[in-house]
């Protein structure tokens, strides 16, 4: 049990360490979920009204709407990146030294995505703070409810990333899951628009948003920063995470030799 | 039960294509043996299974007497490996580099960091420890790789062409130091290499072309009065 500790706080630790060393990735991080929230929002904020549904008891500015949905671009963004940089660190050879160290594989790959969605939570609580400073408050103790969804969250949007990096033979084809997951899964879910609103264009594109999980995990960070309790979208993130996570556990399984290559 | 490496009818393909076929070899304890191959021998196939980055269902690994496919973690833990690709985290030091790789293997603490230091120390580099990885030579970040490789004290070490990249004298320093290891310590060693002056006479070589072993035995018996270039070109069909 302690080697797998062991291993684990290393793995942390050394994403941590990274990210101390990529400050400009930090930054540019952060740059992306404001610039949606001062500039996107304010241009909308006048054309898309708001009803009161839950779990606001009031109206709000759309602003205030779209900041779960920002933390889950985060989240979303930085799952993303980081098996980006699993297929980089596969072409190079880190990953191989990772995969060869004397434990289960499919531990070592949940160190690595704990330790990346650590980072991802910790950037998400700097754009809360920035949104905070920008009147954009929560519940009080949302902030801290908000941790275990934040969590799961970002535990699925990891999991999705490390199944994709070990399906994605090159870095190049990495492009091509930008634009076919990353903005469609965005987009095609609750972060910038309520479903209702949706459903008022088109029922068809409500009923997609309405299984992507990314709207699950987004409206799992919303309740809880409301202190609301929302297990529909608990149960969506968390079966979501675990078939990504099992997928990835395939893609990554030395027999099934997803990671192959020409030698 | 035996400290050395043993590969038994091991055969591997990519879809049709076969990237080994039948592949067999046993090295003794000790023993520093030369897998001498072309480039597209087979050789990186060969380390993708031997590292269990992949597996075939065909044939069996053996390390330090551990069935890799059995018990791939008993196997994986006596075993050093120094990829050809550089696997170092450039913006962390030297010694941060090692302390990973050994919590990897369940080291930590104090005895970790004796070992990082005895293994430092073995490859020359001590005095570097607090350097960051970014600030090294090809040669010395070689090194590291080699100390890193034998941290937790493995009894294989694997080296996949090992000095790829590296200038006349830094292959010929690394290529010493491993075979100086071999001899004091008592590793067994795999080099995988394409080079024909990085084997020595006293070398056991296993000669893989087009995924088949074409010869192996003592360097100087199979050479015999030929260079060993000559002796391998004449073998691979002058595929160098």
């Amino acid at each position: 049990m302690m080697r797998y500790l062991t291993a684990l706080r290393a793995i942390v630790l050394r994403e941590a360490l990274r990210f101390v060393h990529q400050r400009e990735r930090f930054i540019a991080a952060l740059v992306r979920p404001l610039v949606w929230l001062l500039v996107f929002a304010a241009g909308f904020r006048a054309a898309l009204g708001l009803s009161i549904i839950p779990p606001y008891q009031t109206y709000i500015t759309y602003e205030t709407y779209i900041v779960p949905g920002l933390c889950g671009m985060v989240l979303l963004f930085n799952g993303m990146q980081s098996s980006l940089s699993l297929v980089y660190d596969r072409e190079t050879g880190s990953m191989r030294l990772l995969l060869t160290a004397p434990l289960p594989r499919g531990w070592l790959l949940f160190c690595k995505l704990l330790g990346t969605t650590a980072i991802s939570i910790l950037q998400v609580y700097t754009f809360l703070l920035i949104a905070y400073f920008f009147g954009i408050e929560m519940e009080p103790l949302g902030y801290i409810a908000a941790l275990p969804a934040l969590m799961l969250s970002g535990l699925m949007l990891g999991a999705l990333g490390l199944a994709l990096s070990s399906f994605i033979k090159q870095l190049e084809n990495f492009a091509g899951v930008m634009n076919f997951v990353i903005f469609p899964m965005f987009f095609l879910s609750s972060a910038l628009y309520p479903l209702w609103k949706m459903a008022e264009s088109s029922p068809l594109l409500r009923d997609i948003c309405a299984v992507n999980p990314f709207t699950h995990a987004v409206e799992l960070i919303r309740f809880a920063l409301y202190l609301e309790w929302n297990p529909w979208a608990l149960l969506w993130t968390v079966v979501a995470g675990a078939i990504f996570m099992a997928l990835a556990l395939w893609g990554y399984d030395p027999a099934r030799g997803m990671i192959k290559r020409k030698g | 039960m035996s400290n050395g490496l043993r590969v038994e009818s091991l055969t591997f393909s990519y879809g049709s294509k076969k990237a080994l076929n039948n592949v067999s070899f046993d090295i003794a304890p000790g023993r520093f043996a030369a897998l001498l191959g072309p480039n597209g021998a087979g050789k990186s196939t060969l380390f993708g299974l031997l590292t269990r980055l992949f597996t075939s269902s065909d044939g069996k690994i053996y390390v330090a007497g551990q069935e890799l496919a059995r018990n791939p973690r008993q196997a994986l833990g006596q075993m050093g490996v120094v990829f050809q690709s550089q696997t170092l985290d450039l913006d962390l030091t030297i010694r941060q580099n090692l302390t990973y790789f050994a919590a990897l293997h369940g080291l930590s603490g104090k005895s970790a960091a004796i070992r990082i230091d005895s293994a430092l120390e073995r490859l020359g580099i001590q005095d570097r420890a607090g350097e960051k990885a970014r600030g090294l030579n090809g040669g010395h970040r070689r090194r590291t790789e080699i100390a890193r490789a034998l941290v937790h004290n493995p009894k294989v070490l694997l080296l996949d062409e090992a000095t790829v990249g590296l200038d006349a004298a830094a292959r010929q320093s690394i290529t010493d130091h491993v075979h100086q290891l071999c001899a004091d310590d008592g590793l067994t060693v795999l080099w995988a290499t394409h080079l024909t002056d990085e084997v020595y006479d006293s070398d056991r070589l296993v000669v893989l072309h087009q995924g088949q072993i074409l010869a192996d035995g003592e360097c100087a018996d199979l050479r015999g009065d030929q260079t060993l270039k000559d002796y391998f070109l004449a073998k691979t069909g002058g595929a160098e």
